[in-house]
């Protein structure tokens, strides 16, 4: 059958400029490019270029433009372009599209109409540079009180975990992002003093060294967890949901099943790595705290039990029963949160955004009496430090970060995460592929992303009038909306800008 | 002894290495510690637990050489990512039966509920009675991890779904002549592994994604073995179960949904 659909994007040589070097040809993992011997021609097929500007960021003289493909539909505001080329892919497929990334619509993005208090005359702001900023966390459960006798505590404290910053990197599995990607995420955390987590795919066993630094995942697939996997980690996460595709499962297609992805995830190789859309022993909260406590055995109780769910309608009454049900963390997906490959119409029109989710979370647990028996992380789509200090200032004790991290190393959102040939070297499986993501630089992108995230953090804080983080955790009375309705107001418990 | 031990009357030890526990009012969370620390102690090889019950994750996080007796009916998740030792249930078992379990053997003298095998590894789980829905869902194999579940009886609904690896066996010794087994969407999304059933089922109980053949040589050695193990740990006649035939289901394909999905990206479109 003809295709179609039409390029999306437009490549530009300037012949001018071109020294025939053929990076771009061995660049394009998509292979758009071509060099032509009898013509000294290097010859582009744009159909298939996803835009990801590889080519034109190595390429030595800056000969190469790759646009948005010019070409127009007669405009229709019911009938976007994208609208008329999902009917036609379908057709020609009859198939569910899948995508890679977090969804791309233009839903109000909640931070940007959120704005910060500053010190002014009275409690006189804190100059980072020369005093001491805490902004070292602890995630786990929190006693509901501290007893004492003789001048000693005796309380049992349960387990908790320490980070240097509320910064920490999202749930990528091996075999959706590389072994070298992985790496730099190990390597990163363990520089910064923070966490990484592993996803649900597995553990390989050359990253066990980083146990510390990193949140291991028990998924509906089960893949790779066994008592050792438990038990060498620093937390572990049973991931419900996930805010890319809530409500569903994964799978990995079985061309990406290699040999050392198969071992990590203990499964056969070649075989689709289904995960089940419900963890099948889990239909109920009380089902869900059996596992919390099968966890807590398996790991002698001396490790923190995060529940991870996307957040949905309900998330609030949701996150009171994981609460309930026993879990030490909750960790809250947004609709914006990326993914390594999930259906476009789910990813697009499922969830809801994580600022609202945060906010009711954080609510509806105080209002309960219970926000102190669990650590709430929120992940889904952090652009920069702004966002992450007024989600603390919502309620979160910690921020989980992907795309932004996976930017750092290099990712454009081109959105072919899934497709397995990630020109960044960042979701490629093919060796020769993402061999070119040096893991070294890449956990160097990534440490100085967090450390400048970091160092704005403090000045902000500072400009508070605050020198500890905890001060500012669900102090929403620091955060004014403006541009945003009432009921929204209401939702994230702030006043306008003003009042 | 240590204070932990101490919790739970030590009945008797009969022989060397065997120790008596009641369990009798106690929490799990106590018994399991105790038999924690009860298996890391030099010389102890077989544990005895009477009156359990209903004490969730026995097993759960005992490692090693171990063998756990336990008289009673034990809770959920007995034996959730275990890895190693060797369980008897002289009773019936809850749900969870082996949940995601690694290595080691569970032997239970009854029925067992709901998600017995769950996303099981490794090891081998044995039932005399039936089990109930969603048993060996998502079971699967690692290079020589290969687990193994074998049911006296019949199992409920959702038998061996989304199966990745390992052997699942129905007897269907509960059934009555000509009776069919219970479950129904046997094998639903099954993409590796083999479940072989002795006893009547209709196709129509059957997920889309198996296929229907006759064991072949090496798969009737495979269940030999297999009933050979079972007939001697519940007092049947190997033979006489071997007598009868057993049905081979398998997936169809390692990627049962491939051809539901599509790359969104226009390259990977067939053009022209
Ligand atoms: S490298 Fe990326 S931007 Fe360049 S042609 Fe290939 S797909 Fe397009
Ligand atoms: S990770 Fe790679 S494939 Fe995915 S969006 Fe980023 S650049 Fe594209």
């Amino acid at each position: 059958m003809k295709s179609y659909l039409l390029p999306q994007f437009a490549v530009h040589r300037d012949d001018d400029r071109c020294i025939r070097c053929k990076v771009c040809v061995s660049q394009c993992s998509f292979g758009v490019h071509a060099y032509d011997d009898e013509d000294d021609e290097i010859r582009s097929n744009e159909g298939a270029c996803v835009g990801c500007q590889r080519c034109a960021t190595l390429c030595p003289t800056g000969a190469l433009v790759i646009r948005r493909h010019p070409h127009e539909f007669r405009p229709n505001a019911n009938w976007s372009e994208e609208m008329l080329l999902d009917v036609k892919r379908k057709a020609e497929t009859g198939a569910v599209t899948i995508t890679g990334m977090g969804n791309d619509k233009p839903h109000r993005v909640y931070w940007d109409h959120l704005l910060l208090n500053a010190s002014q005359v009275t409690n006189p702001s804190i100059d980072p540079l020369r005093e001491p900023m805490e902004l070292r966390t602890f995630l786990g459960r929190k006693p509901d009180g501290l007893l004492f006798k003789d001048g000693r505590l005796i309380t049992d404290i349960p387990p908790q975990v320490m980070i240097e910053t509320p910064i920490i990197f999202s749930a990528m599995s091996y075999g959706a992002i590389s072994y070298q990607a992985q790496l730099a995420f190990m390597q990163a955390a363990q520089e910064l003093g923070t966490l990484c987590n592993t996803g649900e795919g597995g553990w390989p066993m050359d990253f066990r060294r980083f146990g510390r630094n990193v949140i291991v995942q028990c998924a509906s697939g089960r893949f790779g967890v066994d008592p050792d996997y438990l038990n060498q980690a620093a937390i572990v996460e049973i991931k419900i949901g996930q805010g890319a595709k809530p409500g569903i499962g994964g799978h990995l297609p079985g061309e990406k099943v290699t040999a050392a992805v198969a071992a990590t995830r203990m499964i056969p190789e070649g075989t689709d790595a289904l995960s089940p859309a419900p963890q099948h022993d889990i239909y109920s909260i009380e089902d869900l705290s059996m596992l919390i406590y099968a966890l807590k055995e398996a790991t002698n109780y001396e490790k923190p039990i995060s529940v991870k769910i996307a957040a949905v309608h309900n998330a609030a009454a949701i996150a009171s029963g994981m609460v309930r049900a026993g879990a030490d963390i909750i960790a809250i997906d947004g609709f914006r949160g990326g993914t390594g490959a999930a259906p476009r119409v789910i990813r697009d029109n499922v969830g809801i955004p994580i600022e609202l989710a945060l906010a009711a979370i954080d609510e509806r647990l105080r209002r309960e009496g219970i926000r102190n028996r669990a650590s709430i992380l929120v992940a889904g789509g952090f652009r920069n430090s702004a966002d992450i200090i007024k989600a603390i200032a919502l309620g979160a004790d910690a921020v989980y970060i992907g795309t932004a991290a996976l930017v750092a190393m290099g990712c454009t959102l081109c959105q072919q995460c899934n497709t397995g040939k990630c020109a960044w070297g960042i979701t490629a499986q093919d060796p020769y592929i993402a061999k070119r993501l040096n893991p070294d630089i890449a956990t160097r992108r990534l440490v100085n992303l967090v450390r400048a995230w970091t160092l704005e953090i403090k000045e902000m804080l500072g400009g508070m009038g605050i020198n500890s983080i905890e001060s500012l955790r669900g102090n929403r009375l620091h955060l004014r909306g403006i541009g945003l309705q009432e009921w929204e107001l209401e939702v994230l418990g702030v006043k306008g800008a003003g009042q | 002894m240590s204070a932990q031990v101490e919790v739970l009357e030590v009945l008797a030890a009969p022989g060397a290495g065997c120790v008596t526990l009641d369990a009798r009012g106690r929490s799990y969370r106590e018994l399991n510690r105790t038999l924690r620390s009860l298996a890391t102690r030099r010389g102890v090889s077989r544990i005895s637990v009477t009156n359990v019950l209903g004490q969730r994750y026995i097993g759960t996080n005992l490692r090693g050489e171990i063998e756990v007796r336990l008289y009673g009916t034990p809770g959920n998740d007995l034996g959730a990512f275990m890895d190693g030792p060797v369980i008897y249930v002289y009773g019936n078992a809850q749900d969870g039966v082996g949940n995601t379990m690694n290595s080691g053997k569970i032997v239970v003298y009854g029925n067992a509920g709901d998600i017995a095998a769950m996303s099981m590894r490794g090891g081998k789980i044995f039932v005399k009675g039936n089990v109930g829905s969603r048993s060996a869902i998502h079971m699967k194999e690692c290079g020589e991890k290969k687990p193994l579940l074998v049911v006296g009886g019949t199992a409920h609904d959702f038998f061996g779904e989304y199966m990745a690896g390992g052997t699942a066996i129905l007897l269907g010794l509960s059934l009555g002549p000509g009776e069919y087994h219970k479950a129904n969407f046997i094998g639903t999304g099954m993409h590796g592994g083999e479940i072989f059933i002795r006893g009547r089922v209709d196709p129509s109980q059957l997920g889309a994604a198996v296929k229907i053949s006759e064991p072949a040589g090496d798969d009737m050695r495979r269940i030999a073995d297999a009933v050979g193990e079972f007939a001697e740990l519940f007092g049947y006649d190997a033979g006489e179960i071997m007598h009868e035939e057993f049905l081979k289901l398998s997936p169809k394909s390692l990627r049962p949904f491939a051809e539901l999905y599509h790359a969104g990206s226009r390259d990977s479109l067939q053009l022209g």
